[in-house]
């Protein structure tokens, strides 16, 4: 008898769940299609097309992906340098800054620690609005730059610089602010991360001979928070790829000066939104999704645990 | 023992009572933390500073005579459209809380059926694809949503802003892991009790992943306050705008006449994140310290 009543209600059950779990799934899963799977496969077609908006796509297979790696000479000289310099340092730097300046933060008791971990975080909070306002000020090109006048006022340099116009300071400027704003949601990750580790492992490691704080960072909080730092990792190289705004809004022009601030997502906007060459700003965006795609394994290999 | 433990006392991680050890922590933190915090106090002085002393030389980063008449001077502008300042604010925050709302909806469902339904092949490739989603970069898709946008007709409608804001992976990508960690037994527990699908998110799931929802408001929040796609592409009259594109515009085109006045817009802009963020960070916390974004 009791047999029975289970299997009949298993039964019915398993319809209704099927139903209503596609029901549960069905929103997110239609916009997802419509505003990004979509979108995105329709890039992917662009990319072996000529498409200038105005006329119908015109099929020429590779040529955009040959043209892009042997005759496109600003990305190959400046876009592919400047993007990995910044990439590299703001992705991999700012996740290290990110977990030296949550250790730090974890070292010291609750209240002090949530007024300097939203005071660390404010940075990443602030739009790229203010960023130009403040940011531009202080290092505006003439003497009432808030840099220049420092430098000039205890006789550093003798005439302003204009860090903003110069090709050789551009990048690293870029580099500053966006390690500035660097703080994010991958920092909180790793408060919480470092917070969480257990602290019996602390205890014996102390018991079995480590010595000082050093080697407890490394033989023990990092191994525990591996899920932390990937996701961390993840999305610091992710952003860093995939920035372009930095450049032209604290130089105020796009191109920068000499390319210097000109990253690939700006070359994407310039072929996309400038030129009208959609197929071929296509074609670049395939080959940024390949390299974030590559470094995030990357990460991955790094960051994750053997079971 | 003794030792060891006394040794412990003061090292420990999230320390309870204050020790000299910390100090040399707060020495290289604080100087850090103002680093951090000072162009952010400058941009608060700058709204309230009059025209002359923005411009002053020196620069100063205390307001010395600080002032209103940016704000006043803001909400007189009403651009060239005529369009008063406070629609495009009600625009913003209409548009911003209604993808909020939406989006936890939606996420958590979503996000439910790929953690607990996984019996279901669908559940599990969905997920990886999402995952691919996170990252993409958006310019390169900009074209194509907006071939979509007009297929569907939504061009210069309020969907037009809020719809492509819903689709956020990372949110997904957080409550899958947080759900994951909801115990199975309690839900073979309702389910037998007669629950359906909808119940059991109700009742258990949204309660117990509280943190989770928390955390995926504030991005959607930041996001959507800050998402200038929409007005850019999708909508064409004046009056659908929301005040992030309409201060960025007025940045780009005075830049030296509004300074103060974009200062002062830049502000109201950067409240709201600010109050939202002081209020939910411990939930955020909350939400990155489960094991359970393995």
């Amino acid at each position: 008898m009791k047999a029975l009543k289970k299997r009949k209600y298993r039964r019915v059950n398993r319809r209704e769940d099927y139903l209503s779990s596609m029901l549960l799934l069905l929103p997110y899963l239609l916009l997802f299609s419509l505003f990004i799977a979509i979108p995105v496969l329709i890039a992917i077609g662009l990319s072996f097309t000529y498409f200038d908006v105005i006329r119908t796509p015109e099929l020429v297979g590779v040529s955009n992906y040959i043209a892009l790696l042997t005759q496109d000479e600003i990305f190959l000289k400046y876009i592919i340098p400047n993007t990995f310099k910044y990439a590299l340092i703001v992705g991999p730097g700012g996740c290290i800054l990110s977990f030296v300046l949550a250790w730090l933060v974890t070292q010291i008791q609750a209240v002090p620690r949530t007024i300097l971990t939203l005071c660390l975080y404010m940075p990443s909070m602030v739009g790229s609005l203010m960023i130009q306002v403040v940011w531009k000020t202080i290092f505006s090109g003439d003497q009432r730059g808030l840099l220049n006048a420092f430098l000039l006022s205890h006789g550093w340099i003798d005439s302003p610089v204009a860090w903003l116009l110069s090709p050789d300071h551009l990048l690293t400027i870029m580099i500053l602010v966006a390690l500035w704003q660097a703080m994010g949601i991958g920092f909180l990750a790793m408060i919480a991360g470092i917070l969480n580790v257990n602290e019996e492992l602390y205890e014996a490691a102390y018991m079995d001979g480590m010595k000082n704080r050093f080697q407890e960072v490394v033989y023990i909080t990092i191994p525990s928070m591996k899920p932390q730092m990937m996701f961390s990792a993840v999305m610091a190289i992710v952003n860093a790829f995939n920035t372009g705004w930095i450049g032209p809004a604290l130089a105020g022009s796009n191109p920068t000066p000499d390319y210097s601030g000109n990253l690939i997502l700006n070359h994407i906007e310039d072929y996309a939104f400038s030129r009208y060459e959609m197929g071929y700003a296509a074609a670049i965006s395939v080959v940024l999704l390949l390299m974030i795609a590559f470094f995030s394994k990357v990460a991955g290999k790094l960051f994750t645990e053997k079971d | 023992m003794a030792k060891s433990k006394s040794k412990l006392k003061g090292k420990r991680v999230d320390p309870k009572s204050f020790s000299r050890d910390q100090i040399k922590f707060y020495c290289i933190l604080i100087p850090i933390a103002c680093l951090m915090v000072l162009p952010v106090v400058y941009m608060f002085n700058e709204a309230f500073k009059p025209l002359g002393e923005l411009y002053a030389f020196p620069p100063t980063l205390i307001a010395k005579e600080p002032t209103l008449g940016n704000f006043k001077k803001l909400f007189e502008l009403s651009g060239t459209t005529g369009v008063p300042m406070t629609r495009y604010l009600l625009n913003s925050v209409f548009i911003t809380t209604v993808t909020v709302i939406l989006n936890i909806y939606i996420t958590v469902a979503c996000a439910f059926v790929l953690s607990k339904k996984g019996q279901y092949r669908v559940t599990k490739w969905f997920f990886g694809i999402n995952q691919m989603a996170l990252m993409f970069v958006q310019v390169a898709v900009a074209v194509p949503r907006y071939i979509m946008i007009v297929r569907l007709g939504l061009i210069d409608t309020w969907a037009a802003h809020i719809f492509p804001l819903i689709a956020m992976p990372i949110g997904i990508f957080l409550m899958k892991q947080f759900i994951d960690d909801v115990p199975d037994a309690l839900l073979e527990a309702a389910y037998v009790d007669g629950a359906g699908n909808f119940t059991v998110i109700r009742r258990i799931i949204l309660p117990m992943t509280r943190p989770a929802v928390a955390t995926v408001a504030i991005l959607t929040f930041q996001s959507a306050w800050q998402a200038t796609e929409a007005s850019n592409n999708f909508i064409t009259s004046d009056v659908m705008k929301t005040i992030y594109y309409y201060l960025n515009a007025l940045q780009t085109n005075n830049a030296v006449a509004a300074r103060g006045i974009v200062a002062a817009g830049t502000i109201i802009l950067f409240i709201p994140n600010l109050i939202i963020f002081i209020c939910m960070q411990s939930r955020v916390m909350s939400t990155m310290s489960h094991s359970g974004i393995k």
